[in-house]
């Protein structure tokens, strides 16, 4: 037995080795594009301009940029750090808990109206969020919201994929009997739900709150045409204005500060993944598996 | 006294799940519904030199039939989605069965290498990509002047959709290779034990069983991936800046209608081109999704 299978065995490592070089490739396809912002983070705008792409610059100029990065125009960058973090932890942090309690009600409840409910919610995941832009946004300048926080924040607390992930999970994370058992012992629904449900979600509710956040902390065209005032952009729309600004005729180039102002906003969100791998590929699973 | 001791309970219990989904209706008629509508009754009225705003019924669908620049941006995003999808799914697929066979090495290291570009903002990955695609200081540029000539241009109007299509591939390759291997994952190691003893080859277990495992989690990304497609309009906002010749104001139908929007102030119009897209979207995601599935009971 062991015999026959050494030959097997052996051509099963050369094949492996083909594998994992075209997985290399694949890397480097990936990777390439974040290691040229790492390298150009570390240059001077001249050197950024004359010096080849993918090599370092005369100078070291990692620290001139950063500290630059967080003076220029009044530290605005520092707002729009701080703006993105508003829209993700009210915007993520609420359509997080608002599409857990929905995905709960709709898994462990039977109430008038559940099945078209679910059906609206699933049917408008088709729905192309930028078709909607639009007619938000005119929807919100007829009622005052545009060039506020809320019109930024109240499209993005509106999850429906989140519910869909939550309510798969909620079928089998929570078992019926628990609920029915804590219902005999007097417990409410929403005690029932804050004290023993929320515990069995708490992974796909992680999860749902991961894939939020990458959200809400990419967004860019809500923001773009919700917000004429710059001190309330968040990074990306500050990013995109300052690229733009950079070239054309009346040009004030910062392309340094856009590379190592890109590199600062990608940081805290590979860091969260990074951190956090456990959970959004369990969610993933959830959500591929229909 | 029987009944209503069973039915006080149970009626409590249902007003208790509407309780847990009506936070989240109330947004959505808010930010979903509300605007669908809104946008549908300004599809309907035009703003008239004579008249005012005045209703015209279908005339802005009528008008919107016979758009070149509407059917030109569709036409860029059709070819996008037949040409830029496929690519990136079949990336995806491939690299999702390779660390899904027991023969490679450091699978999570690839897992996570493979990913990592879907974390990053579409700006940025626009931004960046720009960067090296420019002629004059970018990578693009760097590799010209070591050629001696203009080889690479990724920002002019013949290989801009290549050049968009590809930051997008970046992006989304590995997102999809990730669903594709957690739908792996899933499948029964027996199954493979019983295709073992079968003699079956490498080939044969992808085809027979690996395959149609994959098959909800492909239909998924499909339709994802058509959304995504008709959606367009990051990178081609970005990248306007840097080749304003490749790229005009209504090289997809999104940038045309935010064109209308801001800069001419057709809203009613651009509500036209809205809905027009989100139905035609709308009616194709549920087609591939029905075809899916269809072809799943089969």
């Amino acid at each position: 037995m062991t015999i026959s299978h050494a030959p097997k065995r052996s051509r099963m490592n050369r094949k492996s080795n083909l594998l994992t070089a075209v997985m290399i490739l694949f890397v480097i396809y990936s990777v390439l594009p974040l290691v040229y912002l790492l390298v150009n983070s570390t240059k001077s705008q001249g050197d950024l301009l004359s010096t080849f792409g993918l090599g370092f610059g005369g100078s070291f100029d990692l620290f001139s940029n950063l500290s630059d990065l967080f003076t220029y125009d009044n530290g605005i960058f520092l707002q729009w750090f701080a703006n993105t973090l508003l829209y993700v932890v009210v915007g993520a942090g609420g359509a997080t808990f608002i599409a857990t309690i929905a995905g709960y009600g709709i898994a462990k409840f039977d109430f008038t109206g559940k099945k078209a409910v679910f059906a609206i919610v699933l049917g408008s995941i088709a729905i192309p969020g930028t078709a909607l832009a639009v007619p938000t946004f005119l929807l919100f300048s007829s009622v005052g919201l545009t060039n506020t926080p809320w019109a930024v924040i109240i499209p993005s607390l509106v999850s429906p994929f989140g519910l869909y992930l939550i309510w798969t999970y909620a079928v089998d994370a929570v078992p019926q009997e628990i609920i029915e058992a804590a219902r005999i012992d007097g417990a409410g629904e929403v005690r029932i739900f804050f004290s023993i449900a929320s515990r069995l979600l708490a992974p796909g509710i992680v999860t749902v709150l991961l894939f939020a956040i990458v959200a809400t902390w990419n967004n860019y065209f809500l923001p773009l045409i919700m917000l004429s005032d710059p001190a309330w952009y968040p990074l990306t729309v500050g990013l995109a204005q300052w690229n733009a600004q950079s070239t054309g005729t009346a040009a004030d180039p910062i392309q340094n500060l856009v590379v190592i102002g890109s590199l600062i906003t990608i940081l805290p969100i590979v860091i969260a993944f990074l951190f956090l791998q456990r959970f959004w590929q369990s969610g993933l699973a959830a959500g591929s598996v229909k | 006294m029987a009944t209503t001791t069973l039915t006080r309970p149970r009626r409590r219990i249902r007003l208790a799940g509407w309780q847990f989904v009506a936070p989240f209706m109330i947004l959505f008629l808010g930010a979903i519904v509300a605007p669908v509508i809104y946008a549908v009754y300004l599809s309907l009225f035009r703003d008239q030199l004579v008249g005012g705003n005045a209703f015209v019924g279908l005339a802005n669908y009528v008008t919107l039939l016979g758009d070149e620049k509407f059917w030109s941006s569709l036409g860029r995003v059709t070819l996008f989605l037949v040409i830029q999808v496929p690519v990136m799914l079949v990336l995806g697929l491939v690299a999702a069965l390779a660390l899904d066979s027991v023969r490679m090495r450091w699978i999570p290291f690839f897992r996570i290498a493979l990913f990592l570009p879907y974390a990053v903002p579409g700006v940025v990955a626009a931004l960046i990509w720009g960067f090296m695609y420019g002629s004059e200081f970018g990578l693009a540029g760097s590799v010209n002047s070591l050629l001696g000539s203009d080889v690479i241009e990724p920002l002019s109007p013949q290989w801009i959709l290549v050049a968009i299509a590809n930051i997008a591939t970046w992006q989304f390759a590995g997102y999809n290779m990730l669903i594709f291997y957690s739908a792996l994952r899933t499948v029964p190691g027996e199954l493979y034990e019983a295709a073992a003893i079968d003699g079956a080859s490498p080939l044969r277990i992808i085809l027979s069983i690996k395959l149609p495992a994959l098959r909800g989690a492909i239909v998924i990304a499909v339709v994802f991936s058509i959304i995504g497609s008709f959606q367009l309009f990051n990178e081609p906002n970005l990248l306007k800046v840097l080749a304003p010749n490749a790229i005009s104001s209504f090289f997809t139908p999104n940038l045309y209608a935010y064109t209308l929007s801001f800069a001419g102030q057709q809203y009613n119009y651009s509500a036209t081109i809205a809905i027009v897209m989100g139905v035609l979207t709308g009616v194709i995601a549920y087609i591939v999704q029905l075809r899916g599935t269809r072809s799943e009971q089969r």
